[in-house]
């Protein structure tokens, strides 16, 4: 009675993609953040500022984005769920940080959202960042694992999961959202989730100041067990490719299991439309507004950039013969299409819409260049 | 029902505030809705601008090409925006900065209302955008004004509290001019 | 006949491996002070030490206790994310010239700024020698290195950094002393400067950091009694010992 009388209680906030984000961030455990202010995600670190303290948090701006990610190695080796969060410019400077973690094998997560580039470029959204992302981004053979949120709050949820696979794969966590993403504002409801891991329980994170932990591998002082060393550095000969070898099978393993997507009308499309984040939301407007001309239209959305959601793309030529085309749409010049190529090796025809530097392409723009192939 | 509004003026204007009390009252309705800011270098002076989508079905783009209405609250702006309207579109227009009869009118609805004159005659020239909000919502009904008094009512911080009222009379003296 | 008592004995916080540093370097001595004021202020549960890029770099295959690396420069920036999080560690970073005042002079300076509570032990040899013997920021005036064949010159180098003196004008750094080990005195001098930066941060009073003159006979081109009498008559000249905040 009580709790039911309580759900109904439970009020939409109306939030910005940014804030959805820290809030999540804290809703799923986060107890360190570090960064440095850069539009278009200046609200996420003014929020964290706020609201991290009175979480038991802690909350460092810092003097630069170098400086934040190697907070967040120093927060994360010690236990603590971590996060950094910037924009395209300041991703770059992170990467050195990404690597270590990587090699090190932290949990950490890094929030990205887009804008322009190359170089400082300028502060309207982007997707250019996603070979960056998806390819490992700094120095050595690594993946972090991508998520695309494409609303507020699918940004919040993502948080959750982020955390639960940083944590679960001691691995990096990368959210990648854009300009838009993070300064829309759309009703947010705030929830509890449990791990949304594959078979796999929820890392708690370790409280400031507490001496206990599921980490056992972090650095806590060595009282009661041996001492614990971070490191990625491996000099003894065969030291550094048992290390690569033993992080490709964890790869592997999660190629296995945490590919996610989301799809429409698959079954029936002749063109389906495939975008991830805010593109993935036009393209799914689009294909509402084809739908209703009765034009056979479907949706791909990746929610794991990396893993790439592979599987699902192989399959399409045997679920549904009818389907000749897949347009591919990003707010950059092609980076998910090679990965949409890859995954169809060939099978099906793979067009292209897409523009950068602050350009979006609109329904109408996707409407008009699917009627052209169709 | 989906309506596409996009709002322009001066920063300082209050242009965000007007978009995000107008966003937050459909979403008390139970509609749904973006907001999306223009988010320039520029803190303060140029044109600052917010588009909001308030819908009965799950919003796509949040972001406006051709907008059903358009709220103009000053005359650089209206230069901007002057062609992102659809046919048949409303354009409300702040004649008392914009001033210029030289939009076309045909295939379009006009509202021209001097809205910071009559926020000046009520004592504050800042709640002009509410006296604009109300011209909105008095004309398309597009969100209860109920609801807007009630968001008006509860997001004011600490500090502001003794605005409220004023602002709230700024929403129903537009209604007046919408309605 | 009285019982044989131990005296001298490897601290509980050095493992019982030999270093890889060449002979002569300062490093083994420095990494053996550390050890023992740990063993002595009774912390080594408790510490959490970041090691650098650098000759020190392997530092936690030494140390008996909790350690993590950092990427060159960083380890200030990895010290202040375990303590934010961790306050009733004890903290310390321990890096060279190259790593503390040239990559990560940014992380240092805003580090002690912000008065970070950790411990940092510096070694200045003025010189680099993981990478073969290029300039230092700390390398001085004349000084050959491979990177300055001709010897450093003020005009197309700049001058040694003293970066004690400059972080000494940050309010919230609480302690800066200058040591050396170039003798058996100075050594013990170093540790008890090692000591009270510890306690330093134990009382939390916040950023503390010992800058340990330290010789690298290898790169300096000479041996290892020349070059201690090198830091003696030549190095601590530029660089004076002694408390400096």
């Amino acid at each position: 009675m009580k709790s039911k009388s309580r759900q109904k209680e439970i009020k939409k906030i109306l939030m910005t993609g940014n804030e959805a984000i820290a809030q999540g961030a804290i809703d799923a455990g986060c107890r360190f953040y570090a960064g440095y202010p850069i539009t278009p995600q200046n609200e996420l670190t003014a929020y964290m500022a706020r609201c991290m303290p009175d979480s038991g948090g802690v909350f460092v701006q810092s003097e630069s984005e170098v400086a934040a990610i190697n907070m967040v190695f120093g927060a994360s080796c010690a236990g603590a769920r971590s996060m950094t969060s910037s924009s395209s410019p300041g991703i770059s400077l992170k990467q050195e940080g990404i690597s270590y973690i990587a090699g090190a094998e932290l949990p950490a997560v890094v929030v990205n959202i887009m804008r322009g580039g190359p170089g400082l470029g300028n502060i309207w959204p982007s997707q250019s960042d996603y070979f960056q992302a998806t390819r490992g981004g700094g120095h050595g053979d690594y993946h972090s694992i991508v998520l695309a949120p494409s609303s507020v709050q699918e940004a919040y949820d993502l948080m959750f999961l982020a955390f639960d696979l940083a944590d679960n794969y001691r691995n990096p966590v990368m959210v990648l959202g854009d300009g838009i993403l993070g300064q829309m504002m759309e009703p947010l409801q705030v929830t509890s989730h449990k791990s949304q891991v594959t078979g796999q329980k929820a890392v708690v994170c370790l409280p400031i100041g507490k001496a206990t932990s599921q980490k056992t591998w972090a650095l806590t002082g060595c009282e009661g067990r041996n001492p614990n060393i971070i490191k990625s550095f491996r000099m003894k000969e065969g030291d550094l490719e048992k290390l690569n070898l033993a992080l490709q099978k964890k790869y592997k393993a999660i190629r296995q299991k945490e590919a996610r997507f989301e799809s429409l009308f698959l079954e029936d499309a002749k063109i389906i439309i495939v975008a991830y984040g805010t593109m993935a939301r036009i393209a799914k407007g689009a294909v509402g507004m084809l739908r209703a001309k009765g034009k056979k239209a479907g949706l791909l959305r990746p929610i794991t950039l990396w893993p790439f959601p592979e599987k699902v793309f192989k399959d399409l030529q045997a679920r549904n013969s009818k389907l000749k085309t897949l347009l591919v749409t990003e707010m950059s010049y092609g980076q998910m299409l090679e990965d949409v190529k890859l995954a169809l090796d060939g099978k099906l025809k793979v067009e292209f819409l897409g523009r950068a530097g602050g350009g979006v392409p609109t329904e109408e723009d996707i409407i008009r260049k699917a009627g052209k192939i169709l | 029902m989906t309506e596409k509004i996009i709002i322009a003026g001066a920063g300082g204007q209050g242009i965000m505030l007007l978009g995000k009390v107008l966003a937050e009252g459909a979403m008390r309705e139970g509609k749904y809705v973006t907001w999306l800011p223009s988010y320039g270098a520029e803190v303060r002076g140029g044109t600052a601008h917010c588009m909001v989508i308030i819908s009965d079905e799950p919003i796509g783009s949040p972001y406006i090409d051709k907008a059903d209405t358009l709220i103009i609250m000053n005359a650089p702006s209206l230069n901007k925006f002057r062609d992102r309207i659809k046919n048949k579109g409303l354009l409300i227009v702040n004649s008392s900065l914009a001033p210029e009869a030289g939009v076309a009118s045909e295939g379009r609805h006009i509202l021209r209302c001097p809205f910071t004159d009559l926020a000046l005659k009520m004592g504050n020239i800042k709640i002009a955008n509410m006296i604009a909000l109300g011209c909105f919502i008095g004309k398309k009904k597009t969100v209860n004004s109920r609801s807007l008094l009630e968001v008006i009512g509860s997001i004011a911080p600490e500090h502001k509290k003794g605005l409220i009222e004023i602002n709230q009379k700024a929403l129903e003296e537009g209604m007046e001019l919408g309605g | 006949m009285k019982e044989a008592q131990k005296i001298f004995s490897r601290p509980r916080s050095l493992r019982n491996i030999s270093t890889h540093y060449c002979g002569g370097c300062g490093h083994g001595i420095a990494h053996r002070l550390v050890a023992e004021i740990v063993d002595e202020l009774g912390i080594r549960e408790r510490v959490i030490a970041v090691a650098p890029v650098g000759c020190a770099v392997i530092a936690y295959d030494y140390w008996d206790f909790d350690c993590s690396e950092a990427a060159h420069g960083r380890a200030l920036a990895v010290a202040t994310g375990i303590k934010r999080v961790r306050p009733q560690n004890i903290v310390f970073t321990y890096q060279g010239d190259g790593d503390l005042a040239a990559i990560g002079t940014s992380e240092t300076i805003h580090a002690a700024n912000r008065g970070e509570n950790v411990t940092v032990i510096f070694i200045n040899n003025a010189i680099y020698g993981m990478t073969g013997g290029q300039m230092a920021p700390t390398t001085l005036l004349g000084q050959r290195t491979a990177t300055t064949p001709a010897g450093r010159q003020i005009g197309v180098h700049g001058a040694p950094l003293k970066i004690s003196e400059m972080l000494a004008l940050l309010p919230a750094v609480k302690y800066i002393e200058r040591v050396s080990l170039h003798s058996p005195q100075e050594v013990l001098k170093a540790k008890s400067a090692i000591k009270r930066a510890f306690q330093s941060q134990i009382d939390n009073l916040g950023f503390s950091m010992v800058e340990v003159l330290s010789a690298c006979p290898t790169y300096w081109d000479m041996p290892p009694k020349k070059a201690l009498d090198w830091i003696r008559d030549v190095m601590s000249k530029e660089f004076p010992l002694g408390r400096i905040k």
